[in-house]
C-alpha cells in the first residue's frame, strides 16, 4: 500500500517515454515541399494534363504509358484535350525529363518528403545534373 | 386484413424491381457522360516500321573474319547500354560469334567443309515462332508480341531465370551484377539494366517504333535483312526465295526467325 509514488513515477515517466516521438518532433514538421519547375516547363504552362490532375495521377499516366510503349509498341498519346505527346520517361527532350530536366528539385522533392522510392532510376538514365 | 397484406405485397415487389435496375441506369447514364467527353487516347507512332511477322536474314557468304562482324556487335552494345564484363561468367550478350559445330549443332558432322568450320557465325535470339521462353516466364515479362518480336519488360522480371533455362539457344544472359559501372559509353536514350534480370536481343524494338531498322542491320553493309516473313514481295522473301538458307535446330521445333545464307 505504501508503494503509490513509486506506482504513480512510474507510470509517469511510461507516459513521458510514450509520448515522446510527439513532443521531441514538435514544431519541427518540414513545410509541404513545393517541387521546382524548369523553365521549359514553366513556359509550357501545362503538362500533358492539368496539374492538379498529375499532382495526383503521374504515377497512373507513367504505368499506362510503361505498358502501351513496352508491350503494345503504343508511343503517342493523345491528352484529354487532345493534345500530342511523346510517351517516353527519360528518351529525348519531348520526354517527362526532357522537360523536367531537374530530378533532385522536382520528382525527388516530394518523394524524398513522403518516403517514396520508386526504382525508375535504377534502369533508366537520369538527366544529367541542371547547369545554373 | 387480407386486402391490406396483398397491397404490401404488391409495393413491395415493384420497389424491389425498381432498386434492382438502379444500378444498370446509373451505369448507362455514366457511360453516355463519357462518351460526351474526350477521353485520353494511345495509338502506335505513325513512321513506325511494321511487319505481319517479323524476319532475318543473315548472308554469311559476305563475312570471312570476326573483324567483319565486331562493328555489328558493337553497334548493337552501344545502342542498348550492353556491359562489357571482364569475367566469362558474367558476360551479358545480345549478339555474339560462335562457331558452326555450336550453333547448328544438328547440321554438324565431322567432314563439314572448311569455310563453314571456321566461318564465326553471328548468333542472337531467334524470335521464335514458338518461344519457350515464353511459356516458361511466370510473370508474363518475357512476351511475343503479335509481329512475332519476343520482347521483356524489364519491369516484371524477377530474375528467377526460367527463360534461360527454357530457351534452346542459349540467347539470354543475367545480371549477376550491377552492369552500370560497366558500361563504358552510356547511350542516354535506351535504358540500362538492373542487378538480377535477364536480357536479350529486342529485334530493336524502340528503333523500329521510330521508322528505323534494327542497328545490326545498318551496320552490315546489307549483310543482314530484315523484314516480313508473310508478305510474299518482302525483301527477306526475295532473299530466301533466291538461296539456300538454314536454321538453327529446327527440329525443335521452336520455328526460329533469324535465317543464314551459307
Ligand atoms: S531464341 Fe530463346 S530467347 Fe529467343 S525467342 Fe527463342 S526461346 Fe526465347
Ligand atoms: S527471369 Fe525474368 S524474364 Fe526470365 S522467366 Fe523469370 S521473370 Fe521471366
Amino acid at each position: 500500500m505504501n508503494d503509490k509514488n513509486i506506482i504513480i513515477t512510474g507510470l509517469i515517466i511510461f507516459f513521458v517515454f510514450l509520448t515522446f516521438p510527439f513532443w521531441y518532433n514538435l514544431g519541427k514538421a518540414s513545410p509541404v515541399p513545393e517541387p521546382k519547375l524548369t523553365d521549359k516547363a514553366k513556359a509550357a504552362k501545362e503538362c500533358v494534363e492539368p496539374k492538379e490532375y498529375m499532382k495526383v495521377e503521374h504515377m497512373q499516366i507513367l504505368d499506362i504509358w510503361r505498358d502501351g510503349v513496352v508491350r503494345e509498341a503504343n508511343r503517342v498519346y493523345i491528352s484529354k484535350k487532345g493534345k500530342r505527346f511523346n510517351m517516353s520517361l527519360s528518351t529525348g527532350d519531348d520526354s517527362c525529363m526532357g522537360c523536367h530536366s531537374n530530378k533532385a528539385e522536382f520528382c525527388d522533392k516530394c518523394h524524398d518528403y513522403t518516403s517514396v522510392t520508386p526504382y525508375c532510376w535504377d534502369c533508366h538514365i537520369e538527366p544529367p545534373k541542371e547547369k545554373k | 386484413m387480407e386486402n391490406s397484406r396483398r397491397s404490401f405485397l404488391k409495393l413491395a415487389g415493384i420497389s424491389a424491381i425498381g432498386l434492382g435496375t438502379k444500378p444498370v441506369l446509373d451505369a448507362f447514364a455514366s457511360s453516355e457522360a463519357h462518351g460526351e467527353k474526350h477521353g485520353p487516347e494511345i495509338f502506335p507512332n505513325q513512321e513506325a516500321l511494321t511487319a505481319k511477322r517479323w524476319a532475318m536474314v543473315i548472308d554469311t557468304r559476305k563475312f570471312e573474319s570476326e573483324a567483319d562482324l565486331d562493328p555489328i556487335i558493337e553497334a548493337c552494345n552501344k545502342i542498348h547500354n550492353v556491359p562489357k564484363f571482364k569475367e566469362k561468367r558474367h558476360e551479358i550478350d545480345w549478339i555474339w560469334v560462335d562457331e558452326f559445330k555450336h550453333v547448328f549443332t544438328d547440321l554438324e558432322h565431322e567432314f563439314v567443309d572448311d569455310r563453314l568450320k571456321h566461318l564465326p557465325f553471328l548468333v542472337l535470339c531467334n524470335h521464335c515462332e514458338n518461344p519457350a521462353c515464353v511459356r516458361a516466364c511466370p510473370t508474363k515479362a518475357t512476351f511475343q508480341r503479335e509481329d512475332g518480336i519476343v520482347l521483356m519488360d524489364f519491369h516484371r522480371c524477377i530474375g528467377c531465370r526460367f527463360c534461360m533455362a527454357a530457351c534452346p539457344y542459349g540467347s539470354r544472359s543475367f545480371n549477376f551484377r550491377d552492369p552500370r559501372p560497366f558500361i563504358k559509353e552510356e547511350n542516354k536514350a535506351f535504358p540500362t539494366r538492373m542487378k538480377g534480370v535477364v536480357e536479350k536481343c529486342n529485334f530493336c524494338a524502340e528503333r523500329l517504333a521510330v521508322g528505323k531498322m534494327p542497328a545490326c542491320v545498318e551496320a552490315s553493309n546489307g549483310a543482314i535483312v530484315v523484314g516480313d516473313l508473310h508478305d510474299p514481295d518482302s525483301e527477306v522473301r526475295e532473299l530466301l526465295k533466291n538461296n539456300y538458307t538454314i536454321r538453327r535446330k529446327t527440329h525443335l521445333g521452336a520455328g526460329p526467325a533469324i535465317y543464314y545464307i551459307v
